[in-house]
């Protein structure tokens, strides 16, 4: 076998432990892809059949190469993980790796023959690109924070493994009308984007503190936006994947499968209403036996198990210490204030590392990079990190008294913007520069308005600003949901950009409304710090641009971006 | 065309006999249209019975006509076309329908393992088809992750193995 | 896009990408695929739908996949792309070169 040799993990960082069962899984699926790989450059597979198999495997054939996508499962991952990753973006791809709205990692510039040899050393580290693409339930997504926000009422990973396992090579849902995305969280605030997701799933607990799940389905981006509606108030722990078995079951058997940008579930749901796919919903519960389907509290338990808390050290006088340092030390200051976060134990933080230095590529990370915030992660943070929706990776556990030696080792890598959440931490998806589906660059956009944004926030303050940019229709950049969303369409073979303002993702959802014709690669930057100026002309003090639009509306906007001179 | 059944081809033994055409004293397979109309007529026939049901079906309305049938045939029209998976998973799960369910269309040795777990028995396969390439698909991945209506046995909480 | 329903007079490379590695590859002299654009057959009429099916029969082949043909103007150089995604698939990303910076 080629297998690679198993490479140990931290002991502490808490991602799920592959057993030898898993392990042997593993093996088998690669050695399934290998297979499929060698029939399709045999002959044996036309490209129309081998596409399904390949997309399953996160294989995408991209405008200058194969891009592979690989899985880290609800954005969870730790140092050894990481470091491996680099070691796959040096030596089978061009250095660098990019990390997706998705939780993911995608690879660029992978050559077909070399993807066996790369899941084989992906598996060394518990990790593959399992489900990644193709019409198939996809990697779930969850909270960055989870496991150490303040605010978190339930612990969403457990559940977010129990959803990866139970989907992995589902025999009924594998080749559904459409891709299947699922999010899952722990907290009151909504960080997922939620309602953006074929079901979003939000853990909750009774006044007895039994476990339950408020679901809501049929939201999704690209073509038609859609948020989520609520479908179930409160699902019994026990019931979960019945009930998911039986919200897949529904939309596997009435989805659209004739127009791809009809075949989401949120077409169907929008179609039958939210009663009428409510109630074939319950037909099916009423007449799926319970038994094969039970979420047995013993099973919980069992995967509980990898995620027990960390050996906290006592809190001691962290806070105090973190305090000193950032008066002594400003800029440090700023980084605390934008990119961290409270933490549920005493004397910790969650600490964001930005991928968006201004001018910079949203979500890429070199192989040196990669490293760099593996060795950080094992020195301040039990060895694990998140990848977060918004391209960033995270370091949930961090004593506040070691913020300040993170942050200067962040320096030394050139890790250290501190816009987390501001409006240089721009989402933006590969657009055409990579992407086959693409009409419009997204990057080179993002650059330019990062730019833009970045000195305007230093003489006047944004504050909380999103600004998201897809590069096509698809919105895999989440420009619906942003505050100020960019969407690249093709205007007679010219690259063109729509803007849409007062979109959000989160507790506060909605879809951005277009302010107007669309403007040209060159001037779009010029739009944005328009559309900024008039805000900060407008804002009451420190009140978001979002709050400011929903405020006064449209028109100002629309006055300073298309008024004749 | 032939039928891989348990890892072995065989002859079709199955007829199929047009909407209007009279049917033999042999194992037939017919439309749903044909069997919801004639079902008070096939009701005395000896002769197995089998129908042909269209990815668009809810198996729900073979509930009454199951007992009699022999044979329910489901089709992926495409090889993406899943359908027929949730099809014979009720079939089996809740529907009580112990007979074949074999599947035709473009099926590839892909879908194989997938099929059985979700109840499937045999599937229509193309001339010259080479059974042993079917059966190393169905055994390549050897342990699943959930529930399914193939032989399976637990070996932990999560997970089965199925070949 | 067919050939077919592109002017007559607007010259193409037909143009795909390698099966094996995924690499943009056009059709050059006679039956070879080669990597860079200035080295591609421009044709135009019937001579663009015979090198279509050349191409086709490339895929069937499993040389590459995806071919199809794109437009181009003529300059000394060898053919030029007309539309942006043409351009970026023959010089690469036009983000290259600020990766590399960050790194």
């Amino acid at each position: 076998m080629p297998e690679a040799p198993y490479i140990p993990q931290p002991e502490h960082a808490r991602t799920y432990r592959y057993d030898a069962v898993d392990r042997e899984f593993l093996a088998q699926r690669i050695a399934e892809f290998r297979d499929q790989v060698a029939r399709r450059l045999a002959g044996e597979l036309t490209e129309d059949e081998f596409k399904p198999l390949r997309l399953m495997n996160g294989l995408y054939l991209q405008l200058h190469a194969y891009m592979l996508r690989v899985a880290v499962p609800y954005g969870v991952l730790n140092s050894a993980q990481l470091r491996q990753l680099g070691m796959i973006a040096r030596r089978w791809d061009r250095g660098w790796g990019h990390f997706t709205t998705r939780q993911n990692i995608q690879f660029n510039w992978t050559q077909l023959t070399d993807v066996p040899a790369m899941l084989d050393a992906l598996a060394a580290v518990d990790m593959h690109a399992i489900q990644t693409s193709g019409n198939c339930i996809r990697n779930t997504t969850t909270d960055e924070f989870a496991g150490a926000a303040a605010d978190e009422i339930a612990d969403p990973r457990v559940y977010a493994e129990i959803l990866r396992q139970w989907s992995t090579l589902h025999p009924e849902f594998t080749w559904l009308p459409r891709k299947f995305k699922i999010a899952i969280r722990g907290a009151e605030a909504d960080r997922i984007a939620s309602r953006t997701h074929d079901v979003a799933v939000q853990v909750k607990r009774d006044a007895a503190g039994a476990v339950g799940f408020t679901i809501q389905v049929g939201g999704g981006m690209g073509r038609t936006p859609i948020l989520a509606v609520p479908l179930f108030e409160f699902v019994p722990e026990a019931e979960f994947l019945r009930t998911m078995e039986a919200i897949l079951r529904v939309y596997n058997a009435l989805g659209q499968r004739e127009n791809i940008y009809r075949a989401r579930i949120k077409i169907l749901v929008r179609d039958l209403g939210r009663d009428g796919f409510l109630d074939l919903v319950q037909q099916e519960l009423a007449r799926m036996p319970l038994a094969p389907y039970r979420l047995a509290p013993e099973v919980v338990q069992a995967i509980r198990a990898h995620f027990a808390p960390p050996p906290f050290a006592p809190a001691g006088d962290a806070a105090a210490a973190l305090a000193r340092a950032t008066l002594a030390e400003p800029e440090f200051a700023a980084w605390v204030a934008l990119n961290t976060r409270p933490h549920r134990q005493a004397g910790y933080a969650s600490a964001v590392i930005s991928l968006k230095p201004v001018g910079g590529i949203p979500g890429d990370a070199t192989a040196a990079q990669m490293e760099a915030v593996a060795d950080l992660a094992e020195r301040f943070a039990f060895g694990e990190l998140r990848v977060s929706h918004t391209q960033n990776l995270v370091l949930p556990h961090v004593r506040q008294d070691e913020l300040y030696a993170l942050w200067q080792g962040l320096l030394a890598a050139g890790l250290a913007t501190a816009n987390f959440g501001q409006g240089s931490d721009i989402i933006a998806c590969p657009g055409l520069d990579y992407c086959a589906l693409a009409n419009a660059r997204s990057i080179p956009i993002s650059q330019q308005i990062s730019r833009v944004v970045d000195a305007l926030d230093r003489t006047h303050v944004l504050g909380e600003l999103q600004i998201k940019i897809s590069g096509c229709i698809n919105a895999c950049g989440h420009h619906h949901v942003a505050h100020i969303g960019i969407l690249g369409v093709d205007k007679h073979g010219a690259e063109a950009y729509q803007i849409t303002l007062g979109g959000a993702p989160g507790n506060d959802a909605a879809i951005g409304e277009l302010i107007g014709p669309s403007f040209s690669y060159e001037a779009v930057a010029g739009a944005v710090e328009k559309i900024l100026l008039t805000h900060i002309g407008l804002r009451a003090p420190g009140e978001r641009f979002v709050d400011t639009y929903r405020r006064v509306g449209q028109a100002p906007f629309k006055e300073a971006l298309y008024a004749r001179a | 065309m032939p039928v891989l059944e348990k890892g072995a081809l065989r002859a079709d033994d199955w007829q199929v006999v047009d909407d209007e055409a009279a049917l033999p004293d042999a194992p037939v397979l017919i439309s749903l249209a044909r069997l919801l109309r004639d079902a008070a007529l096939l009701a005395g026939r000896n002769a197995p019975l089998g129908v042909a049901i269209g990815n668009d079906v809810n198996p729900d309305v073979l509930a009454p006509l199951l007992p009699r049938l022999a044979l329910v045939q489901v089709v992926l029209p495409k090889s993406r076309d899943g359908r027929a998976f949730s099809q014979a998973r009720k079939l089996r799960e809740y529907l009580g329908y112990t007979g074949e369910i074999r599947v035709a269309g473009h099926v590839i040795p892909d879908h194989y393992a997938m099929l059985l777990r979700c109840g499937a028995s045999t599937v229509v396969v193309a001339e010259g088809t080479d059974a042993a390439v079917w059966e190393a698909s169905r055994k390549v991945v050897s342990i699943a992750y959930q529930h399914g209506l193939a032989a399976e046995t637990p070996i932990s909480l999560l997970r089965r193995k199925v070949a | 896009m067919s050939a077919k329903a592109r002017s007559a007079t607007m010259p193409v490379v037909i143009t795909a990408n390698r099966l094996r590695d995924g690499r943009v590859v056009w059709l050059g002299a006679g039956t070879a695929w080669v990597e860079a654009l200035a080295q591609a057959r421009a044709v135009t009429g019937d001579d663009a739908a015979a090198a279509l099916v050349l191409g086709q029969q490339a895929e069937k082949a499993m040389q590459v996949v995806g071919v199809y043909a794109a437009e181009v103007t003529l300059s000394a150089a060898g053919p030029q792309p007309v539309s942006q995604k043409e351009r970026i698939r023959a010089a690469g990303p036009s983000t290259e070169a600020a990766a590399q910076l960050a790194a």
